[in-house]
């Protein structure tokens, strides 16, 4: 199985993603609310010794152009992420529950909009 | 281009059939368009080249920020000091935007500053070139700039999930770049007879070195079959070289300006320029390290690495003290 946390990059201080190494800042993950209401999104990540300047280095590096009203910047380390491996056992649960979509139930068309 | 001869395994592309099912999957995922993420199995020659690759880009425009930040203090209105200050300060998040991306494959950004500080990775022959004068902020927006868009713009639809993200974020910010130079040049080419002149000195300085920047021919290149497979190379350099100066020739055109290229002339029966190819010669030269300014590039950045050196660890030190006391007032 290769992975970013299995094989690292040849003479890289080996160090799990997003953990910090002696000499560098630890990674933060950054996620941006734009203006138009809709939820924080993920837009990338960078190094920054605490969260107050995580988030100072996200506006330089993520808003330059009006993209957000509000910067959420989470240690890197701190997120828990499912495995693609798991990808099976983990959506299959749904895939046969067709009747969650609406067009599962056919409405004769004189009922109107529903 | 930002990313010039990388080298893959160099095993030529394999059949599907030749291959165990995990990289079987993983090719098929890739033709039917779909993306590879972080945590996706991979092969170790795909992880390796587009580490290799996504630094160098990231090295390119980190160190592309030195030929424009000299001008910075010298330009010739505020305006203009300001939109430059901009478009090299969108230099600096593009290289950001890339290093992350690369860090997703396993690689320390400490680990790609030290290869590129000690020469063992590259960076586009294109900022081994000097900026003698204003007219060179005109020519590297609109040519160098206007280069890097040609092979970035394909790059969004590469296979590997981070690093087409970041060229959708830097795609956004490239189209202001190429217009401010066009701008300057535009500004330049119509001013006085002087202004004029060093927007014609400036075009024969960086036209043959942008060409450059898509690398020489790589139609027979294995490296390049494998790339091209694997969706982290999109069109032959010939091809993008092509239609960079299928763009520019007419825009050159427009400014009254000639291209120092005496077989320059457009074809009717195929559409396209013909072209004399770039001294590929003093290519490999300066890939090597003997431009004009690839040691002052590397000390710069070597320097601005070991004077930033107490700020980094100053920082460390007082978010550690911040986090004891805050530890200790609980
Ligand atoms: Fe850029
Ligand atoms: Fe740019």
């Amino acid at each position: 199985m290769s992975s970013p946390e299995s094989s690292p990059y040849s003479d890289t201080d080996a160090a799990p993603h997003g953990k910090a190494r002696a000499t560098e800042w630890p990674l933060w993950e950054i996620f941006i609310r734009g203006q138009h209401g809709l939820s924080h999104r993920h837009v990338g990540s960078l190094h920054a010794a605490d969260a107050e300047s995580a988030i100072k280095n996200a506006r330089d590096v993520y808003t330059r152009r009006n993209e957000g009203v509000s910067i959420w910047a989470v240690p890197a380390s701190a997120i828990a992420a499912s495995s693609p491996e798991e990808k099976g056992a983990l959506y299959e649960p749904a895939n046969d529950k067709v009747y969650r979509h609406p067009t599962f139930f056919d409405i004769p068309d004189e009922v109107g909009a529903m | 281009m930002y990313a010039q001869m990388i080298k893959s395994t160099g095993e030529g592309v394999k059949s599907l059939d030749d291959m165990e099912p995990d990289e079987r999957a993983f090719q098929e995922r890739i033709n039917a368009g779909g993306k590879i993420e972080p945590k996706d199995w991979m092969p170790e020659g795909y992880r390796k080249n587009l580490i290799r690759q996504i630094g160098q880009h990231a090295h390119s425009e980190i160190v592309g920020q030195l030929p424009e930040g000299n001008w910075i203090t010298r330009a010739p209105t505020l305006e203009r000091k300001a939109i430059l200050l901009a478009k090299v300060q969108d230099e600096a998040g593009h290289g950001l935007y890339l290093y992350c991306a690369a860090e997703t494959l396993g690689v320390t950004r400490d680990q790609l500053t030290r290869d590129l500080l000690s020469g063992k990775m590259k960076y586009s022959s294109i900022f081994n070139y000097p900026t003698l004068t204003w007219a060179d902020m005109g020519a590297v927006g609109w040519l160098v700039d206007g280069a890097a868009i040609m092979n970035q713009v394909p790059l969004q639809r590469t296979s590997y999930g981070p690093y087409a993200r970041a060229m959708v974020r830097i795609c956004k910010e490239e189209s202001f770049h190429q217009r401010q130079g066009f701008d300057i040049m535009m500004k330049m080419a119509k001013g006085t007879e002087a202004q004029r002149k060093m927007a014609q000195d400036a075009l024969n300085r960086f036209w043959y070195p942008s060409l450059m920047m898509f690398g020489p021919s790589d139609a027979e290149s294995v490296h390049s079959a494998q790339s091209m497979a694997w969706k982290i190379k999109m069109n032959s350099n010939d091809e993008l070289r092509q239609k960079f100066v299928d763009q520019t020739a007419p825009q050159a055109e427009y400014l009254g300006l000639t291209i120092p290229d005496e077989n320059l002339k457009f074809n009717e029966e195929t559409g396209h320029y013909e072209f004399s190819e770039p001294d590929w010669d003093e290519f490999f030269d300066v890939l090597k390290g003997n431009g004009p300014c690839n040691t002052e590039r590397l000390e710069d950045r070597n320097r601005a690495w070991n004077e930033g050196r107490w700020v980094r660890e100053g920082l460390l030190a007082h978010a550690e003290k911040k986090r004891k006391t805050a530890i200790a007032a609980e």
